[in-house]
Parts: structure tokens; C-alpha cells; sequence
């Protein structure tokens, strides 16, 4: 017993630190969905007791030393019907309770603070709107609603901070997005959990909650010197995105100033909200999504921008307010043969996106 | 005898086992597997699915070692991985989907509806050799290097960043899905066109409602299974595109299609456990099911639901919101006839008069279990709390539940019931009493330890994990230690029994079911003539007058 | 169903007279076998219908994302050939009813022709497929090997696509073609892997009829084929106008 009780001792020192039945709640959300887990949990355990009360009773009660002889029972509609509606009805509460928090959870608010996170095999990458880089490791304020807009490089990745209560799936081609609101600073686990290969495991890191003035100090000390906005500017030139979307009035491309939130119309005759996923689309996939007036000419850039250019791109496309920029490097660079382009916008009467040259018209 | 059980065994120093029955007709290998006898089909499954189970079982030993330090020290990650993904491939489609079905299912069904033979015999035994094969298949990818995607075979990662052996595995299960749906379609043809006359479909034991429920499933879930593990096979010998991004296809159309039949496969998995548990609360309450019409449709409701709340699978992953409201609304609905079926078991008890034998134990067991498996599915059916408990080990421990809990329990339940009727000796019942205890404790220290590590939001598939999870998951490997000594031991005292066991006579349950008014072991045609079916199931007060009609006529 | 206990009733009395050699010994009357062994084949047919119910699927959603790259793409399919293999397969369905209905009225020279025109006729829808499948390669259609994009990007260069007045493709859209192709071949593949199946059931039950097998009162066996045969046949009745007819003209 001696030399067994020491480790004993530690587990049950262990156990006693450790012992939690939820983790923290360290999100707005976290309250509410404990609420309704716990209420669940409730249901449960009444459930539970009432199977195990009716088995226990009913044996010991008609146990053959007591009750030697059966008595034949057909059934009885009344019960079949309380044992169909109450637990229905209660399933029903538990439904409409549930749907209510994962409508809250998936749809963020106007306000939200935006970042990216881009899955790959084994690590998650964190793309800040100030242009600071993270690798497994996120910096939040609290008190401030954060989005999340989640891509995978690879294969499916799922991107869970249990102390928030909230998880997303980040699945490769196409962005997804979570929301949460931290409220009690401090650090806590971001997991993988959806199976991604061998290192799955080892896809884990830590989200760290600021108070909003930690925050800024963070924010100043991990500065790369550009904002991912000013990343993207430098893609877009870099790509010759300015060769066609460059607001002049015989541009082969629509202008992309104010573009992002607005209301398209396509050339398939669709109308659609330039959202992120729609951006990030319109540059991998190009002729699903042309902007009705425009020939369908851009190239796809599927394989020569990797998932942090395209968000570097849709971050800059996103606070793009005005195009003196973008004049300003075409006029410098002049790549434009003026007939072709003239030949093309001169047919786009209704052009959803009229190239805005004062840069403040809002479509 | 003590009045504290309904055994009722011949006078063991005059009792023989019945010289001419399935088992002595004919000796020799061949005879065996070249055989159509549906019962001898059911012994041959029996042998096979026990040794894929230990096989599975030997690797969850080699997962739960593993995870008993934080570290990834026994098991590299990539073989944790292999680990696991065989583990789950193995105990579902070489285990749990065939092991009620295949055994007891083909073993009783002609039995208890009065035919010879199931109406296929030919396609009985080829669905065995299918078995068979697929099992060699899949161990064969075992050893030449493993499959690391899990059970799952989540694209793209199986199609373009694995290079373990997909193929192999993914061909072994597709032919295992063909020797489950012509299970299936057997069921469904015997129990349509070779019921006994008078056995109509409300005299049916509840047994065959539950198998005919998951044959409904298995003949149409299984092919899109099929299609789907044939479209991964595509896409990794000539990238076919069609889930993969980069090539236009879509990713989360695989998950639509192998959940499609995945989740009804759970159904396929758990109906026939429910079956079994029917046929022995009655038995050992000495009464007919409670609202036996209830829980007949209640399998039906389950097989019909079943096939529409698969998306329940990929509440996160983006599919629509909206979509997450229909498919969480159809699980709920889904729940209800399980709840049904609970209610229904214990009020049958309720004026019976009832024993503890072995098979009762485990019943009770199941019922426990089972309960909270279903209801911790209420949890993850909520699309809310869904977001939190889904991919941690709160989802492993609730199908755990049902699986294991459930259909494990329920498979023992049956197999020490219909024991005598199989092999005509009786198990041992002290020492499968305290087996089914063991069970019992060893599954509840593996698994509900897992509910709170999934609420603290381990996630499932780690190697390796925060320390700060470490005693609850040693907790839960103790437990495991305990649960492997309680499947070991079945397996000994019933090898022991069938030389040693006392000899079982035809009806040791004075049970109601037809198969129970045959000799044990049965006959090879089952019955010399059709019998002619003039009571309800379950009717106790018919075997009275039976047991009366041949004392008076033997006084 | 609940008619089947009456007539194993009826069997009781018919089991008093001796059994066909035909009749297993786990069925009452020749009946019963033939309605469950008949029935088997019907359940057998809805798990097909489920398996080929996946590719229809994934069909018809990438259709729908890709429209131009599949319309273009269906273009590229000989509408000729298709026709003519649509009438070669009816007809065979034709010759084998004909099989069926000689068998049941102990015909045993016309079910011997029968099967054998339905055996020809199997084999020469495979020649025709055999023949498109050729043209595809020989034009670079054959998605994963050497897949050429031409006839999409550049139709002015492919005689088909100009008699249709194709335009051309961007090149994104233009690669979506080759998801269709690969649909394309793995629809028509499962097809014609069926068709082959079948065919060699049919050269086995050609050499039994010739034998006297399916005359003499036994007939479930060709029945049974025959449900197959039909099957296979509307999988292609549904495969044709979605592969090659719909949006022709657009």
C-alpha cells in the first residue's frame, strides 16, 4: 500500500484542482447555451430517474416470490399517448431553445470586428485586419464582438474554443464564419476537432482575451508594418488587377470601390450581395460572377493565390473607398489598350457598378 | 426448484440432446460451408463477428492505453490514428451492423414465423462469404499499413492527403455493405411471403417487427453507402473531382451521401438490440409486451425517420441554417419512438412476475444505458448545444452508449437467451450473472467519464491532450480493464458450456415463441410439418393450456 | 402483403402431391417460390435504384453550379449514336419479353432465339458504346488522360461545337467540363457494367434453354432476369436525355 498511496495521492489531488463539470464561461454565449444544456441535463436525469424508479419498483413489486402469477395487461392508449406527448413536447422546447442559440451564434452583428483564419495541416493561421500574423494563437479584446471568417487550405479543419461554446467547421473553397464576445479575460484552448490527418492533435493553440487596453498594446508590439488591407493593395497591383478594375470610364472590369456589401446584379441575370464568400469567388471562379455590362474575360486565379492572398485581396477589395490609388498606378503604368476596353463597357448601359469616379458614389 | 426463476430444465440424468438436429445432421467442414441451413449460416456468423469484435476490442485496448498520459508516448500519432480508424470501421461494419442481424436475426426468424429456411438460402450463405472476404480485405489493409481517415473517410482528406491503404478498406467495406443488404433482403422476403398460416403481421413477435424495421434500412441505405465509397475510390485512382474543391466537385456532397447512410446505419445497428430486449422482458415478466402495437410501429417510425435527419451530421460544417432547423426538428421527432419503446418495456413489467436470469440482467442494463444514450442524443440533436458537445468525446461517449450500451448489452441479452435454443445446454448462470455486473460497472466507468471530458471540450480522435483531461481519462482506461474482463468471460463459460452445460430441454424460458416449441437444437428443416399459428404472440395463458393439454394427455 | 398466410394455406394442401424437381425444399408450393424469389428481385431492383440514385445526385447538383461547362459538354456527345442505342436497347427489352413470354408458354426454340437476339443486341449497345467511348478519346475527352480543354475555350477549332454555335468557355467554367465528362464516363460505365453482368447471365441461360431448363414449367429464373434486363434498360432511358438531350438547344 505505501508505495502505491503516493500516486494515488497525487491522482486525487488531481482530481480535486482539476475537477470541473463545464469549462469557463468566458463568452456572452457561454451562459445562455450552459442554460439550456443544463436544462436538458434536467430532463435528462428526471428521465432517467423515472426508467430507473419503474424498473426497480415494478421488480422488486412483481418479483415472482411476490407475485407469482402475471396478470395479462393488453396496453393502455392513455399512457401510450402521455409517453408520446410529454416527451415530445418537451423535445420541441429543447428544439426551438436550440435553434434560437445557433441562430445567435451564426449570425454576427453589423459590428463585429472581422478575422481571418485560414485551417492547414496542422496549425491555424490568424490574419488580423492590422496586418499582424498569428500561428495557433489568437489575440482577442473582450467586451467587443469578434467574427471569425474560416477557410481551409487542405482538407476539413474545425475550429473550437470550448471556453466560448462556440465551433466552426473551416472546410476547404468556401468561407464560414462564427461569432462570439468574450467577457472574462485570460487564456484559453483552441482545438482541431474535426479529424484532420496525422498531427490533428497537435492543432491546438490558445485564444487570448485582452482587456481592450492589453489589446492595443499587443496590437502596437505586433505590428508587421502593414495592415492586410495594404497586403492586398499590394497583391492587386502585383497581379494586374488594375489593368481592368481601374474606374476608368472604358475599364474592362467593374470598379470595386465601395463594391462590398452592395447589391449586384450578374450577368446570369442574378442579384446578389458582394459578401466575402462572393469576392472570394468572383477571383477564383470569375465567370459564375460577372457583373452584368462586363464580358466575361477575367482570368481565374485558382492556384496562383493562396488562401491568405485571397484574403489580403477581399480585405483591401472590402475598404476600398475610393480608387485615387488605384489611378494613380495606372495612370503611372498605362497597361491599358484603350479600344478593346472602350469596346466592352460601351454596351453596359445598366451596369450595376458604373465606375465611380469621384469614389464616394454608394451603390 | 426455487420459485426465483422460470428455469425449467429436464431431469438431467435421463435428458439427451435430441440425436437428429441441425447440428448432427452432417459432419465435415464442407458440410458447413457449403451449407443453406440458416441456422448453421448463423453459427458461422457467430464464430466470424466474435473474432472481428476481440480484434476491435484489442485495438480500443491499445486507444484507451494510449490516452491514459497526455502525451502521445505508446502510439505515434499516426498510428493512434490507424488505430482508431480501424477500431471504428472494424466494430461497425464487421461488428455491430451484421452481429444481432446475421446471428440471432438469421438464426430465429424462419423459427418464429413458422418457414424452413429463409427464403433465400443460397443468397444467405453467399452474403457470408461476402462477409468473409470483406473481413479478410480489411485486415488485410490492417497489416500492410493501416487506414488513417477513421471510420469516416471525411474527403478531401481521404481522396488527396492520405496515402494509407483507402482503397483496400474502402473496397472491403463496399462488399460488406453487399452482405448487409442481402441480409436485408432476405428478411424482408421471408418475413413477406413465409409466415405460417395464421401468423399475420400483429402476430409476429416483436423480434421480427424490429429485424424486418432494419432490413427496410439496410436494403436501402447501404447502396448510397455504396456509391459514395465508390465515387472516393474514383476520385483517388483517377481524380474523378467530384468532391473536390479544386476541381469544382463539393466536399460536403460526400458528407450528404455517407451519412445518408450512416446515420440510418446506427438505426440498422440498434433496432434489432431493441428487438431483443422485447423478447426477453417479456419472457422474464412472464408477460405480453405492453401496447405491443406501439412498439411494432415504433420500429417502423424509427426506420421511416431515420433516413430523414442525416444532415444532423453537419450542423457545423455550413450547410444552411434553415436546413439545421428541418433536420433538428426530424431528430426530435425521431427521439420520440425510442422513449416509446422505454415506457413500453418497463410498464411491461409492471403486474408481471418476474426473474433475474442472466438475459433479464442485461436487459435492465440495456435499458439504463440505452436511456442515456438516447437522451444525450437529445443533446446533440439540439442545434444549439450541438455546436459545443459535437467532435468531442460527449459525442464518442453517447454513441458508446447506444452502441455498446445498447447493442452490446442487447446482443448478450440474446445470446444467453436463445443459448439453449442454439446449442441445447445452458450457459453457466451465476458466473454470466456476475459477467452482466461487470459489464455493467465496467461500461459505466469507461464511458460516462467521457460525457464530462466532452463537456470540457476534449475533442475526439487526440493522440495526445491538455494534461488538465488526464484523470478523467485514466478513469476511463481503469474502466476499459474492467469492461475487457467482462466480454472475456462469456466468452469461456459459454465454449465451457457446450460441453459441460446442463441440457437445456425444449423450452427452458417456458417461453411463448415459436422457435420455443421445437426441440433444442432444432431440426434442419426446423419443422416437420408448417406448424399452424392460432394464438397471439406472447400468450402465456396458451402455453398454460399447452403445458395442461400434454400432462393430461401423458397422465 | 397480409393475403401471404391464405395462400401458404392453400400450400398445405398442394404440399400433399409431390414437388417438381424445380422446387427447393424450404417452400410449400411452386407458388410461394416463385412470389418470393420474384419479390427478392424487386426489393434487389430498389437497393440499384438507391445506388444509382447517388451519381443522379451529384449530377444533378453539378449540373446545376456548372451549367454552361455541362451544356457545352453535352454537346460533345454524338446524339446519333445515343438515339441508336436508345432503339437498340428498347428492342432488346422488347426480345426479351418475348424470352419471358415463350418461356411461360413452354416455347423452347422462340425463348432460345429470344435470349440470343437480346444477347446481340446487348453487345452491340456495348460496340455502339465502345464507339463513343472511342471518338472521346480520340478528341482528348477522356478526363485524367491528357484531357484537352479545346473544344471549350477555342470551339471555333471543333466542328461540333461550332454546328451548335458554341461560345467560348472562360477557362474556369471551360474546366468544369471535365467534371461532366468524368460523370459522363462514370454513369454510363456503371451502365455498361451492368449491361455486361447481364450478359453473361444471358449466355448462361442461352445454353440452358437450348437444355429445356426454363420450358418446363420453371420460369422464375427468366422473369427474375427479365426485371433486371428492364432495369438496366430505364436506368439508360433516364441516363440518355440527361446526358445527351437536355438543353440541346438552349
Amino acid at each position: 500500500m505505501s508505495h502505491i498511496s503516493p500516486v494515488l495521492w497525487q491522482f486525487l489531488v488531481k482530481w480535486l484542482t482539476h475537477f470541473a463539470l463545464f469549462p469557463p464561461e468566458a463568452s456572452k454565449i457561454a451562459p445562455q447555451m450552459d442554460a439550456l444544456y443544463f436544462f436538458i441535463v434536467l430532463v435528462s436525469l428526471v428521465g432517467l430517474t423515472i426508467v430507473i424508479l419503474l424498473v426497480l419498483g415494478f421488480s422488486i413489486l412483481y418479483s415472482k416470490k411476490r407475485h407469482p402469477v402475471a396478470v395479462q395487461i393488453e396496453g393502455s392508449t392513455l399512457l401510450e399517448a402521455t409517453w408520446t406527448i410529454i416527451p415530445l413536447g418537451l423535445f420541441l422546447v429543447m428544439f426551438v431553445w436550440g435553434a434560437l442559440i445557433y441562430f445567435r451564434v451564426y449570425t454576427p452583428p453589423a459590428n463585429a470586428m472581422n478575422i481571418y483564419v485560414v485551417g492547414k495541416q496542422w496549425m491555424w493561421k490568424a490574419e488580423h485586419p492590422g496586418g499582424q500574423h498569428e500561428i495557433n494563437a489568437l489575440h482577442i479584446p473582450i467586451n467587443q464582438p469578434i467574427q471569425l471568417t474560416l477557410i481551409s487550405q487542405d482538407v476539413f479543419h474545425s475550429f473550437s474554443i470550448p471556453a466560448f461554446r462556440v465551433k466552426r467547421e473551416a472546410i476547404p473553397g468556401r468561407y464560414n464564419s462564427v461569432w462570439f464576445e468574450a467577457t472574462t479575460p485570460g487564456t484559453y484552448h483552441i482545438f482541431c476537432t474535426q479529424y484532420c490527418g496525422t498531427e490533428h492533435s497537435h492543432m491546438i493553440g490558445e485564444v487570448y482575451a485582452m482587456t481592450p487596453e492589453d489589446y492595443r498594446k499587443w496590437l502596437a508590439s505586433s505590428t508587421s508594418g502593414a495592415s492586410l488591407a495594404q497586403n492586398g493593395e499590394r497583391l492587386f497591383a502585383s497581379l494586374s488587377c488594375t489593368a481592368c478594375h481601374n474606374a476608368r470610364p472604358d475599364a474592362r472590369g467593374p470598379s470595386l470601390v465601395n463594391v462590398y456589401g452592395s447589391r449586384l446584379r450578374l450577368s446570369n441575370g442574378e442579384s446578389i450581395i458582394a459578401n466575402d464568400a462572393y469576392l472570394r469567388e468572383a477571383i477564383l471562379d470569375p465567370s459564375q460572377h460577372v457583373t452584368q455590362g462586363f464580358a466575361p474575360i477575367m482570368p481565374t486565379y485558382q492556384g496562383q493565390v493562396s488562401e491568405e492572398g485571397v484574403i489580403a485581396l477581399v480585405e483591401y477589395i472590402k475598404n476600398l473607398k475610393s480608387d485615387y490609388r488605384i489611378q494613380q498606378t495606372t495612370t503611372t503604368t498605362d497597361l491599358l489598350p484603350e479600344s478593346e476596353g472602350k469596346a466592352v463597357s460601351s454596351g453596359s448601359k445598366t451596369a450595376g457598378l458604373n465606375p465611380a469616379r469621384t469614389g464616394m458614389v454608394n451603390q | 426448484m426455487s420459485s426465483a426463476t422460470i428455469v425449467n430444465l429436464p431431469d438431467q440424468s435421463t435428458a439427451r440432446i435430441p440425436k437428429m438436429n441441425y447440428l448432427s445432421k452432417e459432419n465435415g467442414l464442407l458440410s458447413w460451408l457449403l451449407t443453406g441451413d440458416h441456422k448453421r449460416i448463423a453459427i458461422l456468423y457467430l464464430i466470424s463477428i466474435s473474432f472481428f469484435f476481440f480484434i476491435g476490442g484489442a485495438l480500443a485496448g491499445l486507444i484507451r492505453l494510449e490516452l491514459l498520459t497526455p502525451q502521445s508516448d505508446l502510439l505515434a500519432t499516426d498510428t493512434y490514428n490507424k488505430v482508431f480508424s480501424m477500431h471504428g470501421i472494424i466494430m461497425i461494419f464487421f461488428f455491430l451492423v451484421p452481429s444481432v442481424p446475421a446471428t440471432l436475426g438469421n438464426f430465429l426468424i424462419p423459427l418464429m414465423i413458422g418457414a424452413k429456411d429463409l427464403a433465400l438460402p443460397k443468397i444467405n450463405l453467399l452474403s457470408w462469404y461476402l462477409y468473409v472476404g470483406a473481413g479478410i480485405l480489411a485486415i488485410y489493409a490492417m497489416i500492410t499499413g493501416g487506414v488513417d481517415t477513421g471510420w469516416t473517410f471525411t474527403t478531401p482528406l481521404s481522396t488527396h492527403y492520405v496515402n494509407t491503404n483507402v482503397i483496400t478498406t474502402g473496397i472491403a467495406i463496399f462488399i460488406a455493405g453487399f452482405s448487409s443488404i442481402f441480409t436485408g433482403l432476405n428478411f424482408i422476403v421471408t418475413i413477406h411471403k413465409m409466415r405460417c398460416p395464421g401468423m399475420t403481421w400483429f402476430r409476429m413477435p416483436l423480434f421480427v417487427w424490429g429485424h424486418y424495421a432494419t432490413s427496410i434500412l439496410m436494403v436501402l441505405g447501404t447502396p448510397v453507402l455504396a456509391i459514395a465509397l465508390v465515387l472516393v475510390i474514383l476520385e483517388r485512382t483517377v481524380g474523378i473531382g467530384v468532391f473536390d474543391p479544386a476541381k469544382g466537385g463539393d466536399p460536403l456532397l460526400f458528407q450528404h451521401l455517407f451519412w445518408f447512410y450512416s446515420h440510418p446505419a446506427v438505426y440498422i445497428m440498434i433496432l434489432p438490440g431493441m428487438a431483443v430486449i422485447s423478447e426477453v422482458i417479456s419472457t422474464f415478466s412472464r408477460k405480453r409486451v405492453f401496447g405491443y402495437t406501439a412498439v411494432a410501429f415504433s420500429s417502423v417510425a424509427i426506420a421511416v425517420f431515420g433516413f430523414f435527419v442525416w444532415a444532423h451530421h453537419m450542423f457545423i460544417m455550413g450547410i444552411s441554417n434553415y436546413s439545421v432547423l428541418i433536420f433538428s426538428l426530424l431528430t426530435m421527432l425521431v427521439a420520440v419512438p425510442s422513449a416509446i419503446k422505454i415506457f413500453n418495456w418497463a410498464f411491461t413489467l409492471y403486474k408481471g412476475s418476474i426473474t433475474f436470469e442472466t438475459p433479464m440482467l442485461y436487459a435492465f442494463g440495456f435499458m439504463g444505458l440505452f436511456t442515456i444514450g438516447g437522451m444525450t442524443g437529445i443533446f446533440l440533436g439540439t442545434s444549439g448545444t450541438d455546436i459545443h458537445l459535437t467532435e468531442t468525446y460527449f459525442i464518442v461517449a453517447h454513441f458508446h452508449f447506444v452502441m455498446v450500451g445498447g447493442m452490446l448489452m442487447a446482443f448478450l441479452a440474446g445470446l444467453h437467451f436463445w443459448w439453449p435454443k442454439m446449442t441445447g445446454r445452458m450457459y453457466p448462470e451465476k458466473i454470466s450473472q456476475l459477467a452482466a455486473l461487470v459489464t455493467f460497472i465496467g461500461f459505466n466507468l469507461t464511458f460516462f467519464p467521457q460525457f464530462i471530458l466532452g463537456t470540457l471540450g476534449m475533442p475526439r480522435r487526440y493522440a495526445s491532450y491538455p494534461p488538465e483531461f488526464q484523470v478523467l481519462n485514466v478513469f476511463s482506461t481503469a474502466g476499459a480493464t474492467i469492461l475487457g474482463v467482462g466480454y472475456l468471460l462469456p466468452v469461456l463459460y459459454l465454449t465451457w458450456s457446450l460441453k459441460y452445460g446442463e441440457i437445456a430441454g425444449d423450452n427452458p424460458w417456458q417461453a411463448t415463441g415459436l422457435e420455443w416449441q421445437m426441440q433444442s437444437p432444432p431440426l434442419t428443416e426446423n419443422f416437420r410439418e408448417i406448424p399452424i399459428m392460432d394464438h397471439e404472440a406472447y400468450d402465456y395463458e396458451w402455453l398454460e393450456r399447452q403445458k395442461e393439454k400434454e400432462v393430461a394427455s401423458v397422465g | 402483403m397480409s393475403d401471404s398466410p391464405v395462400m401458404t394455406q392453400g400450400a398445405l394442401e398442394a404440399a400433399e402431391h409431390a414437388h417438381p424437381p424445380y422446387q427447393r425444399h424450404h417452400f410449400e408450393t411452386v407458388d410461394q417460390q416463385a412470389d418470393a424469389t420474384n419479390f427478392a428481385m424487386w426489393v434487389f431492383l430498389l437497393t440499384e435504384v438507391m445506388f444509382f440514385g447517388g451519381l443522379f445526385t451529384a449530377y444533378l447538383i453539378l449540373r446545376n453550379w456548372y451549367y454552361p461547362a455541362f451544356v457545352a459538354a453535352s454537346h460533345q456527345l454524338s446524339i446519333f449514336w445515343g438515339t441508336t442505342n436508345t432503339g437498340v436497347l428498347i428492342t432488346s427489352s422488347f426480345t426479351m419479353a418475348m424470352g419471358v413470354w415463350c418461356a411461360e408458354t413452354r416455347r423452347k426454340s422462340g425463348l432460345v432465339l429470344a435470349l440470343v437476339a437480346t444477347f446481340v443486341l446487348g453487345l452491340v449497345f456495348l460496340g455502339i458504346k465502345g464507339i463513343e467511348y472511342h471518338e472521346k478519346w480520340e478528341k482528348h475527352h477522356v478526363p485524367g488522360f491528357h484531357y484537352s480543354l479545346q473544344s471549350f475555350i477555342n470551339p471555333s477549332s471543333d466542328p461540333v461545337a461550332q454546328e451548335y454555335g458554341d461560345k467560348a468557355l472562360p477557362m474556369d467554367m471551360a474546366r468544369k467540363t471535365e467534371l461532366y465528362f468524368f460523370l459522363y464516363f462514370a454513369m454510363t460505365g456503371m451502365h455498361a457494367l451492368h449491361m455486361i453482368i447481364g450478359i453473361a447471365i444471358l449466355a448462361f441461360m442461352i445454353v440452358r434453354a437450348r437444355a429445356g431448363a426454363y420450358t418446363s414449367g420453371h420460369v422464375t429464373f427468366v422473369e427474375n432476369f427479365g426485371l433486371y434486363w428492364h432495369f438496366v434498360d430505364i436506368i439508360w432511358i433516364f441516363l440518355f436525355p440527361l446526358l445527351y438531350l437536355i438543353s440541346r438547344h438552349q
